[in-house]
C-alpha cells in the first residue's frame, strides 16, 4: 500500500491503463506538488494524453490509484463530479459548447453544477474572460471565434470553476501557428500566478521556459524527468534524446527503414 | 456538293441546340392543344371547380375540418417527440433491457402502417377493453395513434441527432463536473434538437397527411377533419369538388413546411449556428 502525501496536489501510484490487448500506460508513479508546472512531452502513442485523461478520470484506469488533493478519484464511491469541479481541463479541440454564447459557455457549469446565482456566474465569467484577453467576445459565439479565442475562452471555461489543478491536453496542436502565442502567454501567466499545471504538449520552448520539471514518457512509460534544462538540455536517455531532435528539428529527422 | 461542304458540319452547334429544344417545345404545345381541345371543359368545371358546392363547404372546412387536422397533428407530435425522445434515449442506453425495448418498438411500429394503429386505437382497445376511456375522446385516440407511429420514426432521427453531437462536448461537460443526466440535459440534448430540427419539420409533415387516418376513429360531425369532410360532401352533393378544396387546405400548410424544412437544413449545411 502506498502512502497518500496529502502535499501533493495529483498523486498518481501504479496506473496502468489498456485498451482491450493494447496497454497504453505501464505502470506510472508520479506526484505533482501544489503550484507546479509539470509538462509531459512525449513520441505520439507514448501514452502522454492517456495519463492525462486518468488524472480526471476520463479514462478509467485498469490498475493503479489517483489522488487529487489527497481524495482518491479511483476510488469506485467517490463522489466522481465534485472530485471532477476541482480539476479543470483544456482540451487540443476546444470543446467549447457551439450553442452557448462566450458568456454562456464560462456560466453554465457555474450555475448549474456549483449553483452560483445568475449574477455571481456573469461576474466570475467576465473576471476570467478578461483574465484571458478576451473581455470584449462575451456576447460573440464560438464558431465566429479564431481557434485560439475558442481555446481562451475554454481557459476561463475552467477556470470558472475555481480548479485547483489544471490539465492541459495539447491545448495548442490544433492551433495555426500564429495564434499559439496567444494561448501559450494565458498559460504562462497562469503559472506564475501559482496554478498547478499537468500540460502535455510538443512546444518545447513552452517548457523549457514555464515548466518546474519535465516529464518524458515513450511506451507507456517514464522515461526521465527532471528540470527542463535537465530533460530538454541534456536528456540521459538515447530515446530522449532522438524524440527532442525530432521535434526541435524535424527537417534534419532521417526516415528510418 | 462540293468538297468543302462535306467536311463542313452540317449544321454548328447553336444550330442543332435551337432545333432541338424547337422539337421538345413543339412536342409540348401540340400535346396540350390536344389536351385542352379533346377535354370537356364544362363537365370537368362543374364537377371538380362548382362553386356552388365549394361554397357549402365553408365555414365547415376552416372551423371544423383544418381546425381538427391540425389539432391532431399538433396533439400527435407533442405525444410523439416526447417519447421519440425517451425512446432515443433508451435506445443509446447502457442498460440493455431498455435498448432492447426501444429496438423492438421501433422496428416494430416503422414496419405498420398507419391504418393499421388507427384500427387499433379506434376499435381494438375499445374491443378488448371495454369501457376504457381516452382523455378528450377522439382527440385522445388521434393523438396516442399518431404518437404511437411518429414516435418510433422520431426516436431513430433523434438518436442519429445525439449521435452527431461530437463526443468531446460530453467530455468537456463532465470535465466541469455535470452529471451524465445534466450534461445530456443542458449540452447533448439541445445540441442534438438542433440538428434534428429539419427532419422533425419533416416528420410534421407526414403526421399532417397521416392526421386524415382519423376518420377511422368513428367522429361525430364536429370532429370531422379535412378528408372526411371531403368525403362526405362529395358523398352527398355527388361533386368532385369538396376534395380538391380539401387538397388546396392540405398544400396551403405542406408546401410552406416543406420549403422551410428544406431551408432549415440548407442552412445548417452552411454550418449557421
Amino acid at each position: 500500500m502506498t502512502t497518500v502525501n496529502p502535499a501533493a496536489a495529483v498523486q498518481i501510484t501504479g496506473l496502468q491503463k489498456a485498451f482491450g490487448d493494447l496497454e497504453v500506460l505501464r505502470g506510472i508513479d508520479f506526484e505533482v506538488a501544489r503550484g507546479e508546472v509539470v509538462c509531459i512531452i512525449g513520441p505520439s502513442g507514448s501514452g502522454k494524453s492517456t495519463l492525462l485523461r486518468c488524472v480526471n478520470l476520463l479514462e478509467e484506469p485498469t490498475a493503479g490509484q489517483v489522488y487529487v488533493g489527497g481524495v482518491e478519484l479511483t476510488d469506485p464511491d467517490v463522489d466522481i463530479d465534485a472530485a471532477r469541479r476541482r480539476v479543470g481541463m483544456v482540451f487540443q479541440q476546444f470543446n467549447l459548447f457551439p450553442h452557448l454564447s462566450v458568456l454562456g459557455n464560462v456560466t453554465i457549469a457555474q450555475r448549474k453544477v456549483l449553483r452560483r446565482s445568475a449574477e455571481e456566474a456573469d461576474r466570475i465569467a467576465r473576471d476570467n474572460l478578461v483574465r484571458v484577453g478576451l473581455a470584449d467576445k462575451v456576447d460573440a459565439y464560438p464558431a465566429q471565434l479564431s481557434g485560439g479565442q475558442q481555446q481562451r475562452v475554454a481557459i476561463a471555461r475552467a477556470l470558472a470553476m475555481g480548479p485547483d489543478v489544471m490539465l492541459f491536453d495539447e491545448p495548442t496542436s490544433a492551433l495555426d501557428p500564429e495564434l499559439v502565442g496567444d494561448v501559450l502567454g494565458v498559460m504562462r501567466k497562469l503559472a506564475l500566478e501559482g496554478m498547478t499545471m499537468l500540460v502535455v504538449t510538443h512546444e518545447m520552448s513552452f517548457a523549457r521556459e514555464v515548466a518546474d520539471r519535465v516529464v518524458f514518457m515513450d511506451g507507456g512509460v517514464i522515461v526521465e524527468e527532471g528540470p527542463p534544462s535537465k530533460v530538454i538540455g541534456d536528456p540521459a536517455y538515447e530515446r530522449t534524446r532522438r524524440f527532442l531532435s525530432r521535434v526541435l528539428d524535424p527537417a534534419a529527422a532521417e526516415v528510418e527503414e | 456538293m462540293t468538297e468543302h461542304a462535306e467536311a463542313a458540319p452540317r449544321l454548328t452547334r447553336r444550330q442543332r441546340r435551337r432545333l432541338i429544344l424547337g422539337g421538345e417545345y413543339g412536342v409540348f404545345v401540340v400535346a396540350v392543344v390536344l389536351l385542352a381541345s379533346l377535354a370537356n371543359w364544362g363537365t370537368l368545371k362543374t364537377n371538380f371547380a362548382e362553386w356552388r358546392v365549394a361554397k357549402t363547404l365553408f365555414p365547415d372546412i376552416i372551423t371544423v375540418g383544418l381546425r381538427n387536422t391540425l389539432l391532431f397533428t399538433v396533439t400527435g407530435f407533442a405525444l410523439g417527440l416526447a417519447a421519440g425522445l425517451v425512446l432515443a434515449l433508451m435506445r443509446l442506453s447502457s442498460v440493455p433491457p431498455y435498448r432492447w425495448f426501444a429496438i423492438a418498438y421501433i422496428e416494430v411500429f416503422r414496419g405498420l402502417p398507419a391504418l393499421l394503429i388507427f384500427i387499433f386505437v379506434g376499435t381494438g382497445i375499445p374491443i378488448a377493453f371495454p369501457g376504457v376511456e381516452f382523455p378528450g375522446g377522439v382527440y385522445g385516440q388521434a393523438a396516442l395513434a399518431l404518437g404511437i407511429v411518429s414516435a418510433a420514426y422520431m426516436a431513430e432521427t433523434i438518436r442519429a441527432g445525439i449521435e452527431a453531437v461530437p463526443r468531446g462536448q460530453m467530455e468537456a461537460a463532465r470535465t466541469l463536473g455535470m452529471s451524465h443526466g445534466r450534461a445530456m440535459r443542458s449540452i447533448i440534448i439541445p445540441q442534438a434538437l438542433r440538428v434534428v430540427i429539419p427532419p422533425l419539420t419533416n416528420e410534421l409533415v407526414l403526421l399532417f397527411k397521416d392526421s386524415s387516418l382519423a376518420l377511422y376513429l368513428g367522429v361525430t360531425l364536429q370532429q370531422r377533419e379535412l378528408t372526411k369532410i371531403a368525403q362526405d360532401v362529395t358523398g352527398q352533393q355527388g361533386n368532385t369538388t369538396p376534395i380538391v378544396a380539401a387538397a388546396i387546405c392540405y398544400l396551403i400548410i405542406t408546401i410552406p413546411l416543406g420549403h422551410l424544412a428544406r431551408r432549415l437544413e440548407a442552412r445548417q449545411k452552411r454550418g449557421q449556428r
